[in-house]
Order: structure tokens, then C-alpha cells, then sequence
């Protein structure tokens, strides 16, 4: 992690649904290589939020700043700069790995050769070199997860989206996926990832938590759960959540 | 362009690996036309007929003989008294009776007239007069070919006339009604499923994400249909000059071109179906309903137009697959040239237009 360069800055950004405040003045920063952990019970804004920083929602108010671009007039440049990866399994079913990695690599506008020497060295990394020609259908759940966070940083982007990652996996492949998460982190890709997992909240550098539309703590585990006088993340989550009044 | 083309590939990979989808995209088109051209047609043939004939002359005789060996008619009795015919109906054996007025060929040569009357089991309408048109058809065939060689103006009198399709081949109605039904329905229904299966799959999303245009996505996802259409309109086309025996009159280009029109308006169609469905069923269940039941009911396809109450003419207006069956008629069997069609092709491309700009505005309005 480095603490000079910042990749994501948003300031009091905001998405006003008519009446209905889904993210009220937002304001965070996250460094360069850092794992963010962005937390929040259901309906508590962080996929509005979310959404607003990839690009796929336009922000009522506010400003934020994405790998060094401007969210309103940059948002091509932003959308070549980040990988994403959502909650729903998002490879294709019926296309081969191999498929996928040249679909992927094709959209992000990866030349022929690059897309090549990524894909050989994606499958040598996940070791998939039996399955590179079988159907991402036929493949275990786990596998998929990971072949789909691979594939979301094969352009190697400055920051890595990642929306409840884990949802449905096993604790061993949960702990798998978590150690690319940090390989990656290490080569400097920024990684932004909510979930519902609070034993995941520690392995954070920093982690935001959000309740009814506004970040109520952000900080690293540690500090959060000195502050709040709590034994685990778990503790901390609760005790912030159960002020909620918005449900889902 | 490199991105268009990854797109597109991969659009043919969902495309040829599901078997299912690729019979039914490929095959419906054969199986309608054959089904619609052959088996499910207002054609009767081999019909059953009963011949009076109280000139026994030249001119009857030459009549009779066409109409035997029309493949329309088989003449099942000759008659010799008119308290005949009755009997022969009531048998059920004959459903029509032809008869022939005395002195026929005298009446025709002298008075240039002469009769003919039709008479037609009526239990059926729709048949009957089909069959009398038949009839009427061999008649005026015969008559025409007399005054072309005698010079003369011979009058027999029959008053149907049964332009550019005098044999009423089914194949006539059934192939540009087919042509509409089928482009629309693999234009419409596919784009639409399979722009809402990545919805729902959340593919879309990432799609969304990525660097690739939303623009530059719909169009990727179009053209992979309007190739299979394009080979739909092709195997279509030969069935029906092949197998159908229907000729084309006119231009194909121009056949083909403003069938391009219409695939492009029906990919428009489908493309708008998905900015208001969210699921493979519901887009499934809006091109079924939507698309299919307006194209054979209102289309001009199965139903004449013009014998609707004037509610539905004033809706059918709507459809555009009935634009498109009277310009796939005009120039198929009429063999018009452009002048004949542009204002249907005019109307075709503004529907085209207010689809893609419905479906723009949908899609923006999801998005923020």
C-alpha cells in the first residue's frame, strides 16, 4: 500500500432517488494497492454507491476522482482503469476459459499477443491447463470465482472492483481467493470489495462502514475495534448497523 | 473494430452451441413455409365435379377437357338432364356442377356471348368459392386464347378474374406472409432474449463496466441475428421458387433490400423488448403475444384486411409486418419496381426510427 497516491477520492458525492437519499455525501479516500473494504448491511447504500463509482450510475451531487479521472467527464478513461467483478457470476457459462480470457481481453482492448501470454499465464497460475478447452459451465463454483477475478484484472487495471466476491464459496476456497486478493494487492491493482463476511472485514486494510446511505466508521480492523471497545469485526458491524432505521 | 469482432464471435459461439435454438432459428423458417405452402392451404385439388353439357360441341368440348386435366378437377359424372344435378349434390359426391348452355358455340360465334353457369356446394363458402374461381379461371384461360386466335370478341361470360395469381396458389399468400411472420419473430424474439439473457445472467453489467460502448454492445449483439435472418430470407426464397414453384417477378435486389429494411425493423423491435423486460420469459412471452398474434391476425396474412371491422384495418396500420407482406407481394408476385413500394419502405423505416429511439431513451433511463 502506498499512502502517497490516492486512486479513489470522492467528496459528499450523493444519488438521490426522487425523495429517497440512497447515498448521502459520501466522502472517503483509498490509496494505491490498498484492499478497501466497504461494508454495509442490505439496503444501506454501498451498491448505489458502488455503482456511482464504476460508471453505470450517474451521481446526483458531489465529486469523485477514479485513477486520477474525473467521474462525470472521464469516465472512459475510468472504465479502462478498472476491472469489475459482481456478485453474479459473470463469465460466460457456455464459452471455453480459453473463450472467455479472448472475450474479456477483446473488450478491454488487449492486442492478440498480450491476450495470449495473459491467458497462458492465467491458466498456469490457476493451474486449469486440463479444463483451458471445457465449457466455465462445467467447472466447480470455487473454481469459477476465481477464474472470474482473474479475468477482471487481466488488463491489469489500477483498481479492482469486487461485489460480494464470495457469496456461496467454501471457507478453503474463500481463504484461496483472499490470497490473490492480496498477490494482487502486492502489484499494486487497488482492491474495493464489500461483503457480508465479517471474518473477511479483518483481513482489510481499511475497511468503511455504511448505515443508511452514510459511512458511519472508516478505519483499519484494529483501530475500529479499539475504538468501538470490541472484540471482532462482527462486534463493531452490529453495533453500528442495529441503529439502522432503513431496512431492505 | 477489435472489440466488434470478439463480440460478435462470441455471440456465435451462444449461438451454435445451443443446438436447440440453432434448429429452431434455422429450421422453423422450412418447416412454416412447407407446412403453410403445402399441408395448411386454401388450394383444393382433385375436386370432385359433375359436367352438363347441353351443346356437346366444339368450343364445351375443348372447356371440359381444360378442366379435366386442371390438377383442380376430376370429373367425377356427366350429366344429361338438369333434375340431375340435384341428385348429384345430394350424394355428397360433387361439389361443384358445371353447365354448359345449348348451342354454345353457336351463341359464342354469332352473338359473341355465351353461358356458362357454375353452380357450387355452398356448405363450405370459403371452398365454394374458391372452387368457382377455379373454374372461372380455366374458362377465361380458354377465352382468351380463342380471341387471340380468331381475332374476334368473343364473350363467355364469367366475371372473376384472378390477377397475378390466376392458378390461386397457395404458395402465393403463404410465402410473403411466412417471410413475415418468421423474420419478425427470429429478429424480434431472438435480439430481445438474448440481450435480456445477460441482463439476467448480470453479464450485462460487466459489459456495462468494461470499456466497450453500450452502443457498440447492441450492435454486436444484432448482427449475429441479422446474419441468420439474412440466411432465413435465402433458404426461404429457394424453397419457394424450388419447391413451392412460386417465381420471383420482380428485382431481387430490391426484394432483398427491403427485406433488410424490415429485419432491421424487427431487430429494432426486439431490441426495444428488452429495454422493458427484465427476464428470458417475459421477453419470450411480449414477442410471442406481442409480435406473433398481430402478425397472423392482423398482418393481412390469414385475414383479408379489408373484411375487418374498421377498428382493427385502422390498427393493423401498426403492424409492420402487413408493410411488409404487400411490399414482398408487390415486387415477389407483381413484379412492381421501386415506385410501387417506397411508401411502405417509408413507413417501415419510421417505425424502424421511433423503435430505436423509444428503446435509446429506455436504456438511459435505466441507467441513471
Amino acid at each position: 500500500m502506498n499512502k502517497n497516491e490516492i486512486v479513489i477520492k470522492t467528496d459528499k458525492l450523493t444519488k438521490k432517488f426522487g425523495d429517497f437519499v440512497a447515498a448521502n455525501e459520501i466522502t472517503f479516500e483509498v490509496y494505491k494497492g490498498e484492499i478497501f473494504g466497504f461494508l454495509g448491511a442490505n439496503g444501506a447504500g454501498k451498491t448505489t454507491a458502488m455503482k456511482m463509482l464504476i460508471g453505470i450510475s450517474k451521481p446526483s451531487f458531489g465529486k469523485a476522482n477514479i485513477a486520477g479521472f474525473d467521474i462525470y467527464k472521464e469516465t472512459e478513461k475510468i472504465k479502462k482503469s478498472i476491472g469489475y467483478m459482481s456478485q453474479k457470476f459473470s463469465l460466460y457459462e457456455d464459452l471455453t476459459i480459453r473463450e472467455n480470457i479472448q472475450f474479456f481481453g477483446g473488450v478491454y482492448g488487449l492486442n492478440d499477443n498480450e491476450i495470449v501470454s495473459a491467458g497462458n499465464k492465467l491458466i498456469d497460475k490457476l493451474g486449469l491447463h486440463d479444463e483451458a478447452d471445457k465449457l466455465v459451465g462445467s467447472l466447480p463454483l470455487g473454481w469459477k470465482q476465481k477464474l472470474s477475478f482473474s479475468i477482471a484484472i487481466l488488463h491489469n487495471p489500477k483498481i479492482v472492483f469486487l461485489d460480494e466476491p464470495t457469496g456461496g464459496v467454501d471457507p478453503i476456497t474463500r481463504r484461496q481467493f483472499w490470497d490473490m486478493i492480496y498477490e494482487a494487492a502486492d502489484n499494486g491493482i487497488t482492491v474495493f470489495v464489500t461483503t457480508h463476511y465479517m471474518d473477511e472485514a479483518e483481513y482489510c486494510h481499511r475497511v468503511s462502514i455504511m448505515v443508511d446511505g452514510v459511512i458511519k466508521a472508516l478505519d483499519s480492523p484494529e483501530q475500529l475495534k479499539k475504538h468501538y471497545n470490541a472484540e471482532s469485526m462482527d462486534e463493531v458491524f452490529l453495533m453500528l448497523a442495529r441503529s439502522a432505521k432503513r431496512g431492505e | 473494430m477489435k472489440q466488434l469482432m470478439v463480440f460478435i464471435r462470441k455471440e456465435f459461439h451462444h449461438i451454435l452451441r445451443d443446438p436447440r435454438s440453432l434448429l429452431v432459428l434455422l429450421g422453423m423458417p422450412i418447416v412454416q413455409l412447407l407446412i403453410f405452402g403445402f399441408a395448411i392451404t386454401n388450394e383444393t385439388r382433385n375436386t370432385n365435379i359433375a359436367v352438363l353439357d347441353n351443346a356437346k360441341d366444339q368450343s364445351t368440348q375443348n372447356i371440359i377437357t381444360r378442366i379435366e386435366s386442371s390438377r383442380y378437377f376430376d370429373i367425377d359424372r356427366t350429366l344429361n338432364t338438369n333434375g340431375q344435378i340435384e341428385h348429384a349434390f345430394k350424394t355428397g359426391k360433387i361439389k361443384v356442377a358445371v353447365i354448359f348452355q345449348p348451342d354454345f358455340q353457336n351463341e359464342l360465334a354469332h352473338a359473341n356471348k355465351a353461358q356458362i353457369q357454375i353452380i357450387t356446394d355452398a356448405t363450405d363458402p370459403n371452398q365454394a368459392t374458391t372452387l368457382a374461381n377455379y373454374i372461372s379461371a380455366i374458362v377465361m384461360d380458354y377465352q382468351s386464347e380463342q380471341n387471340q386466335q380468331n381475332n374476334l370478341p368473343y364473350t363467355i361470360n364469367t366475371e372473376m378474374r384472378m390477377l397475378y395469381n390466376p392458378e390461386l396458389k397457395g404458395a402465393y399468400s403463404s410465402v410473403p406472409g411466412v417471410m413475415g411472420m418468421i423474420l419478425l419473430l427470429i429478429s424480434a424474439m431472438m435480439t430481445s432474449i438474448s440481450i435480456v439473457k445477460e441482463k439476467e445472467l448480470g453479464t450485462m453489467e460487466i459489459l456495462l463496466v468494461s470499456p466497450m460502448k453500450p452502443a457498440l454492445v447492441i450492435v454486436s449483439k444484432v448482427i449475429p441475428y441479422f446474419v441468420v435472418s439474412l440466411i432465413n430470407v435465402v433458404t426461404i426464397l429457394l424453397l419457394s421458387v424450388f419447391v413451392l414453384g412460386m417465381p420471383i417477378q420482380g428485382n431481387i435486389i430490391l426484394l432483398i433490400t427491403v427485406t433488410i429494411l424490415y429485419i432491421i425493423c424487427a431487430l429494432s423491435l426486439g431490441l426495444l423488448i428488452s429495454t422493458i423486460t427484465n427476464s428470458q420469459q417475459a421477453a419470450m412471452l411480449v414477442s410471442l403475444l406481442g409480435l406473433m398474434l398481430p402478425v397472423v391476425m392482423l398482418s393481412g396474412y390469414a385475414f383479408p384486411i379489408a373484411n375487418m371491422p374498421i377498428v382493427l384495418q385502422v390498427l393493423s396500420n401498426i403492424v409492420p409486418a402487413k408493410w411488409y407482406i404487400i411490399m414482398v407481394k408487390s415486387v415477389m408476385i407483381k413484379g412492381l419496381g421501386f415506385a410501387g413500394v417506397w411508401k411502405e419502405a417509408l413507413i417501415i423505416i419510421a417505425m424502424t426510427v421511433f423503435f430505436i429511439f423509444v428503446s435509446i431513451k429506455k436504456f438511459k433511463i435505466r441507467l441513471s
